[in-house]
């Protein structure tokens, strides 16, 4: 069975174009208002939801999403709350997969979190310090739930390790476009094209690029040659202003990858 | 005069290393984002390379003997044991090290594997600040950029040590994120190196994080528990009864137990900050009261809610002030090898102003947890008894504290 996950970028890339793919952490500002959020950003154009889970120690995140999770926790966020989140993104029509950080998911139970989150609709997890090769258990729990798993690959990520990450990985292939944290940049990362490109040479997967894309003419860059578009931190600082400016910044990239730039 | 006992031989692959993959049992591993899983696998690489090269031994243990002073002393401690039910005590003097505490040891190991590396950055956390002026120093000395993250909290409680970092050459980077102690230093420190893998080595303290860090820092720091051995049969003409070491990330309790790990019948107790007491919840007993889980890169016992949310750690001790552990000392708890208790802020002061005037020695904070701790043991053990403990660092840079909590400032 095509996963879903895999089967919205494919029907994008039909129409001439990369999907896009919005995060914002669940809980941030609060609960009830990040379903608002994210429900505003599938109506203005994000094929793909990415729901954060607010963690304590987030080593991959910049200061943006740091501190958004921090407003989560302390505004009362629990685990389970990320249920409730996919549940009703999902039932308002959203695609959504979680990204979470592993030790919240190994003390919930990877199968019980897996069976959860597949109940509530959710279609996989990002897992981005979850490397396949510590993964055993997520990859029962995977198989065993119907889930995609997301892998991540990096600029530094060698030939061997490329082997082994696509081969565990379903749904789509995360590539950082950077070496380093999440966060807006003003240029999207020159490796991006090449870890794609080098990727490639393994999976048939789709290949989503985040890290760093903030714009619409930044969406049509790495559209031309990724999958799909990956934006977080650009969403999160815009979910400040509320669930306008999210709207508007999710058009303006949705508009963005479907001009993908063809580089020579 | 005891003989020099490092060598070669400390570098060897024993039983007690970890499998391929950096387990210890269950625990340990590579919690890691993708991004640094080359970098580990090479330093990996570089350090199963290093440790049976003779010419990098030979430099180790150069440095070790002519740079930070070792072998460092075996002193007994008899007025400070008439405190412990008439059982001896025996220090071994990391704090007679230079820079002041074990942490050289494990320093200058990696210094050199940076080196070999063909890396000119180094980046460190530190807590107290032992860690991060040893790498500052090590980083003077060969000549090396050196940026260390400290939490803001313990840039004030340790301001001694941010001047010396500073002096030294280094970067003090003051850490705002979460509890603003050694946690999110290290947090920082790895946000940096996702960053700057290419041209950075990340020289981590502890005998935390992720695959070869628990296994490569218990190695540089053998050297402790292998001395103490030898040093102790010499002067008592036995083993003693039970060794005992304060545990934070736990550097300076893994590399002395190592030394005692094939001697069944020794007693191996690690000491951790139960700050205001258990009951409390303030304090950062994680073996004693933690639950098994992932942080900073490796698999370990862990202080955490029930969502898997780290708990922040407090201790009057910024070096013990840390809500996860190594996962060796993981997996001694879970199979009784070792065992953990924890000594609260109070009887940690007890024991460190106790050291100080019965035997002329300031210890650090850290240390003293330890010897709070040898003072029960030796309440336990009887006149018999015979214990050593490890003094891993000196008090100096704990005067402010001391002097605060004593009321000795008016």
């Amino acid at each position: 069975m095509t996963s879903t996950v895999t089967a919205t970028i494919e029907a994008a890339k039909a129409e001439g174009r990369a999907a896009l793919l919005g995060y914002l952490p669940a809980g941030y500002p609060t609960v009830p208002g990040s379903i608002d959020l994210l429900k505003g950003m599938v109506d203005a154009g994000c094929d793909l939801l990415e729901i954060g889970v607010p963690y304590s120690d987030p080593v991959m995140d910049g200061p943006t999403i740091q501190k958004a999770a921090n407003a989560a926790l302390s505004a009362g966020f629990r685990l389970r709350d990320v249920f409730t989140v996919v549940e009703q993104v999902s039932a308002a029509g959203g695609k959504a997969v979680v990204m979470t950080y592993w030790n919240p998911v190994f003390h919930y139970g990877v199968d019980r979190f897996s069976r959860d989150l597949a109940a509530a609709g959710g279609l996989g997890m990002i897992t981005p310090d979850l490397v396949p090769d510590q993964a055993e258990d997520w990859l029962a729990a995977s198989e065993a739930h119907g889930l995609d798993r997301i892998f991540l690959v990096a600029p530094s990520t060698t030939e061997e390790r490329m082997a082994l990450t696509t081969a565990a990985s379903s749904g789509f292939l995360y590539a950082a476009a950077v070496m380093g944290v999440t966060g807006a940049r003003d240029a999207v990362g020159a490796d991006a094209a090449g870890v794609v490109a080098r990727a490639r040479a393994h999976t048939s997967l789709p290949i989503g690029v985040g890290l760093g894309v903030r714009s619409g003419e930044q969406a049509a860059e790495v559209a031309g040659f990724a999958d799909a578009v990956i934006v977080g931190s650009a969403f999160v600082s815009s979910a400040a202003a509320g669930v306008a400016a999210v709207r508007e910044l999710a058009a303006e990239l949705a508009e963005g990858v479907r001009r993908p730039l063809v580089t020579s | 005069m005891t003989e020099q006992v490092t060598s070669a031989d400390e570098q060897e692959h024993d039983r007690h290393d970890p499998d391929g993959r950096g387990h210890f049992g269950p625990y340990g591993g590579r919690f890691l984002p993708e991004a640094l899983i080359a970098a580990m696998d090479e330093l990996t690489t570089v350090y199963e390379k290093a440790r049976l090269d003779p010419d990098f031994v030979d430099e180790f243990n150069r440095l070790l003997r002519d740079y930070a002073g070792r072998p460092s002393l075996l002193t007994e401690a008899p007025r400070f044991a008439e405190h412990a039910g008439g059982a001896r005590i025996f220090l071994k003097r990391e704090d007679l090290n230079h820079t002041g505490s074990h942490k050289i040891n494990n320093v200058l190991g990696q210094a050199l594997l940076t080196k070999r590396m063909g890396k000119k950055r180094v980046i460190a956390e530190t807590g107290a600040g032992q860690h991060g002026v040893a790498t500052a120093t090590a980083c003077a000395l060969m000549g090396l950029e050196c940026v260390v993250y400290m939490g803001e909290v313990d840039t004030q409680r340790q301001a001694l040590n941010v001047a010396r970092m500073r002096l030294l050459g280094a970067e003090v980077i003051p850490v705002t994120t979460g509890s603003r102690t050694l946690k999110d230093a290290i947090n920082e420190a790895l946000r940096d190196w996702v960053a700057n893998v290419d041209t950075t080595h990340y020289l981590l303290g502890t005998a935390a994080g992720g695959h070869p860090f628990p296994m490569m820092v218990r190695n540089f720091h053998k050297v402790i528990g292998q001395e103490a051995r030898a040093q102790i049969l010499e002067k008592a003409g036995r083993l003693p009864d039970a060794v005992a070491a304060c545990v934070g990330g736990g550097s300076n309790a893994i590399g002395i137990f190592h030394g005692f790990i094939d001697d069944a019948d020794v007693r191996l107790v690690g000491f951790e900050p139960g700050g205001h007491g258990i009951d409390s919840g303030e304090h950062g007993a994680t073996l004693s009261e933690g639950t098994p889980g992932m942080l900073h890169g490796a698999k370990s016992y862990l202080l955490q809610d029930e969502d898997g949310q780290t708990i922040e750690a407090y201790s009057i001790s910024a070096g013990l002030d840390y809500p996860g552990v190594g996962p060796e000392h993981a997996w001694l708890k879970d199979t009784g090898r070792a065992e953990y208790r924890s000594v609260t802020d109070d009887e940690a002061m007890a024991a460190f102003q106790l050291l100080s005037r019965t035997e002329g020695i300031i210890p650090a904070i850290e240390s003293a947890h330890a010897l709070a701790g040898a003072l029960k043991l030796g309440q336990e053990l009887g006149p018999d008894g015979l214990i050593v403990v490890c003094l891993s660092g000196r008090g100096d840079k704990d005067m402010d504290t001391a002097a605060s909590y004593f009321g000795f400032t008016s």
